[in-house]
């Protein structure tokens, strides 16, 4: 790689004195080689990558630009996986070569910190679907569903085109620069690298955010199980089948992980069909139709002991059933996309694109459509995951592009397959689906009428559609089920059974979908609740030093309680919403997400131009601002607008006046009871909005005021040497993608001819 | 066994594997070559010591799920 001017001035601290051994081969493919694979263009290569361009361009034009009656699924996949190829050939080697510029003669911290359990050098592929399954959850199948309300196109665009930009760069950065940190968290380094006011702000928010998110996934949950005895319960036998799993593994045969999840599979899917049988009959239908505001008191009681539980009955073989059962639905999902190509009728900007009442979620399309999609495009919940974890774990520092960078694109082919998924059935539907009871009216009659009302082009539904969809896929009413989850379900049940089993497997289908989804959000929730309460534990531990010991009992209790207790009040809160919980609530989830995203970048920003990389520092602040913007004028809105129904104090006021004349109703709220519910959690809402913005400007801005330290003394002597490990020299090799290169396959030719006694330093430590 | 079938065969044990990987169900095989390279005199964990231990620090350091 040819020295940029930057590098010149400026070579990173350790860079070019790692002294390999010399005995073995080279542990990393000679730059010159490198630079020669890259740059050497064969008419076979550039045939290649001009019929993936060209495909992609069809694919777009065939999405954007012509206007036909109707649009086939297959031009999503197109246009999608064309453009993640050229974005991950071209843009994430500009990243590689000016910012990370990784070092392959340095040893990774799972080599040089090598215990065998929590820094193992991992393979490439491995590690790939192993950070896949922690990034990937129910996120990306709920934003996109919702942000359907404005027609396809602008999701499309933002979860395509922001990935390559943005949420893949984050992923990236973070997990290369936690990396050379010997795999610390964010909050070590936002910490390390922004000082105490905006590490401190950036813990605060982190944890508030944490609690916000696990919330509102807990509502996605309780929304798709209320007053469905099928998915209550079948999701409710995903307990003792982990309990039964927990056990087995730890007494009967441990590690036998595959076995026990194979099991775990069979017993969820006779839960999913023995759910049909129960719920059909009279007791069954009475134990297990419960109303939302019940699920939600179980889902906290269930939350508190699941995070005080030892994490082998409960969690870890719940996390295995949970890995199984999503690398399964998503090959699965994409191959019934690809086969049953459903044609789509949704317009690619919808009567709503150009409003900001929609009722399926308010706000104007910038800059809510951006916050309404998070997962899938620019999540900052993964800056947490590709921190920490995944970097004790890579082999070899070439690798965190394929791995990082990789992993989210792979996250957004899966948004864009469940956009699909939802928008292949009929738009009527979708919004008798998706608005609120309080418009809908909560029956199939009134639906129709107030759907058929909106004068929506082409969409006229009867009560009996409804009523049947409803019967096909096994449930009660399907009127008003918000929250994402059960419109993915329809729409997966129905793209389904033209694949395999016809309309008889419809409620099979349905109910196989919600099952994933609640597995991947119980997960979460209890994943969360637990990193929170170590978060807390640890904040509160500076206090009172006690708090720190992880084993000590009350301490663990109360940090539990007290993080079940804030992100159960914001669910309850949710739940019983007379505007309709998830329609006010998303937009914050969102919110909440993308200014952990804009905390990530910030902290990348500072570590950046403290590596003296200012030429290429638009990499990183292109992202940063534009999620910067994006959520500080969403936040303002909420905080500042008119509008009652995008304003959380404009509403709060208006329902506080209504309550003040004397009034009995107001709007959707039909009690003095509901008025002042809204009252209180317009308010909540409101200075829960402030906050968020308030504690994200201080990040932003400590990590402007290092970024402009940095500028300012990039010449001096004095320039501060950075909080990367001591570079130690590397004595593995191993290929930095997925196919090997004809260099790197050389190199591992070598390496096989090494007797395998000298393949490792015969240390002794420990 | 036909030649297809066993390319068949073949091509589902690598997928069992893959799974299985991705799942950490080789972690202990990985921590017995771990142990044996780094030449420790002391006995290796047994197979059910190796897990619970495992989960057991998990305890103490969970691990995130994102959303």
């Amino acid at each position: 790689m040819a020295p940029t001017p930057e590098q010149r001035r400026n070579p990173s601290p350790g860079e070019g004195a790692v002294a390999t051994d010399p005995a073995l081969p080279a542990v990393a493919v000679d730059d010159a080689v490198l630079e020669a694979e890259d740059r050497k263009w064969t008419p076979a290569k550039i045939a290649l990558w001009a019929a993936i361009a060209l495909l992609g361009g069809v694919a777009w034009f065939m999405l954007a630009i012509a206007r036909g009656e109707t649009v086939n699924a297959i031009w999503f996949v197109f246009a999608s996986v064309c453009t993640y190829l050229i974005g991950y050939r071209f843009y994430s080697k500009v990243i590689e070569r000016y910012l990370t510029k990784p070092d392959d003669k340095r040893a990774t911290p799972a080599e040089y910190k090598a215990d065998g359990k929590d820094y193992v050098r991992t393979d490439r592929n491995v590690l790939f679907g192993h950070h896949f399954a922690a990034i990937a959850g129910a996120g990306p199948l709920v934003g996109p569903i919702i942000a359907a309300q404005m027609g396809y196109l602008p999701g499309t665009i933002w979860i395509i085109i922001g990935v390559v930009l943005a949420g893949a760069v984050q992923d990236y950065l973070v997990m290369f620069f936690s990396m050379r940190r010997g795999g610390r968290s964010l909050g070590q380094m936002a910490r390390e690298e922004l000082g105490v006011v905006g590490g401190t702000a950036a813990l605060v928010a982190t944890l508030l955010i944490m609690v916000i998110i696990v919330a509102i996934l807990a509502l996605v949950v309780v929304n798709a199980l209320g007053e469905s005895p099928w998915g209550v319960f079948s999701v409710g036998l995903t307990i003792p089948i982990a309990l039964f799993m927990g056990v087995y593994l730890r007494y009967l045969r441990p590690g036998k992980i595959m076995e026990v999840s194979l099991i775990g599979f069979v017993l969820l899917m006779a839960a999913i069909i023995g759910g049909g049988f129960v719920a059909e009959t009279a007791w069954g239908a009475e134990l297990f139709t419960l109303d939302k505001v019940t699920l939600a008191w179980g889902l906290i009681v269930y939350g508190f002991i699941a995070a005080i539980l030892p994490v082998w009955l409960l969690l870890a073989p719940r996390d295995y059933l949970s890995t199984f059962m999503k690398i399964g639905v998503i090959v699965m999902l994409a191959l019934a996309i690809i086969v049953v190509r459903p044609e789509i009728t949704v317009p690619a900007f919808s009567e709503f694109a150009g409003r900001d009442n929609g009722p399926v979620f308010s706000g104007a399309l910038f800059p809510f459509l951006f916050v309404t999609i998070a997962c899938g495009a620019l999540s900052g919940f993964h800056a947490l995951i590709s921190s920490g974890t995944t970097p004790k774990l890579v082999e070899k520092e070439r690798q965190t592009r394929f791995i990082g960078y990789g992993g989210m694109l792979m996250e957004s082919f899966v948004a864009i397959m469940a956009l699909v998924a939802a928008i292949s059935i009929d738009r009527g539907l979708y919004f008798a689906m998706n608005a609120p009871a309080a418009l809908t009216g909560g029956t199939v009659e009134t639906a129709a009428t107030w759907v058929n009302s909106l004068g929506l082009a082409g969409v006229n539904i009867t009560p009996d559609f409804l009523a049947q969809t409803a019967a096909n896929v096994g449930e009660e009413s399907i009127i008003s089920r918000t929250g994402g989850a059960p419109t993915l379900a329809v729409g997966l049940a129905h793209i389904m059974q033209q694949f395999i089993g016809g309309t008889a497997m419809m409620s099979f289908w349905y109910h196989f979908a919600i099952m994933f989804e609640a597995l991947f959000i119980l997960t979460a929730v209890d994943a969360g609740t637990r990193v929170a309460r170590f978060m807390l534990q640890d904040s509160v531990g500076n206090f009172i030093p006690k708090f720190k010991e992880a084993s000590w009992r009350p301490g663990a209790w109360l940090c539990t309680a007290i993080m079940v207790g804030a992100w159960g009040a914001v669910l309850l809160m949710g739940v019983t919403d007379p505007l309709g919980g998830i329609n006010t609530l998303f937009p914050l989830f969102g919110i909440a997400n993308q200014l952990l995203a804009a905390i990530a970048l910030s902290v990348c920003l500072a570590i950046v131009a403290k590596k003296g990389t200012f030429k290429y520092l638009w990499i990183v602040a292109l992202p940063l601002a534009f999620a910067a913007v994006v959520t500080i004028t969403a936040s303002f809105q909420k905080i500042f607008s008119a509008t009652p129904s995008v304003g959380y104090f404009a509403n709060n006021a208006a329902f506080s006046k209504a309550l003040a004349d004397g009034k009995t109703e107001f709007g959707s709220a039909k009690s003095v009871a509901a008025m002042e519910a809204v009252v209180r959690n317009t308010g909540i809402q409101g200075w829960l909005s402030v906050i968020f913005v308030v504690l994200s400007i201080i990040v932003i801005a400590t990590a402007l005021l290092a970024t402009v330290k940095a500028f300012r003394t990039r010449d001096a002597a004095g320039r501060p040497e950075g909080n990367e490990d001591p570079a130690v020299p590397s004595k593995v090799f191993a290929p930095a993608g997925v196919i090997p290169t004809a260099a790197e396959r050389a190199l591992l030719a070598e390496w096989d001819k090494v007797p395998a006694s000298q393949r490792f330093e015969r240390a002794g430590h420990h | 066994m036909p030649a297809p079938m066993a390319v068949l065969a073949k091509g589902v044990r690598g997928a069992a594997r893959y799974l299985g990987s991705v799942m950490g169900a080789d972690a202990y095989t990985r921590y017995l070559e771990h142990h044996q390279a780094m030449g420790h005199q002391s006995a290796p964990l047994t197979e059910r010591e190796f897990w619970r231990d495992r989960t057991d620090r998990q305890d103490a350091n969970p691990q995130g799920r994102c959303c």
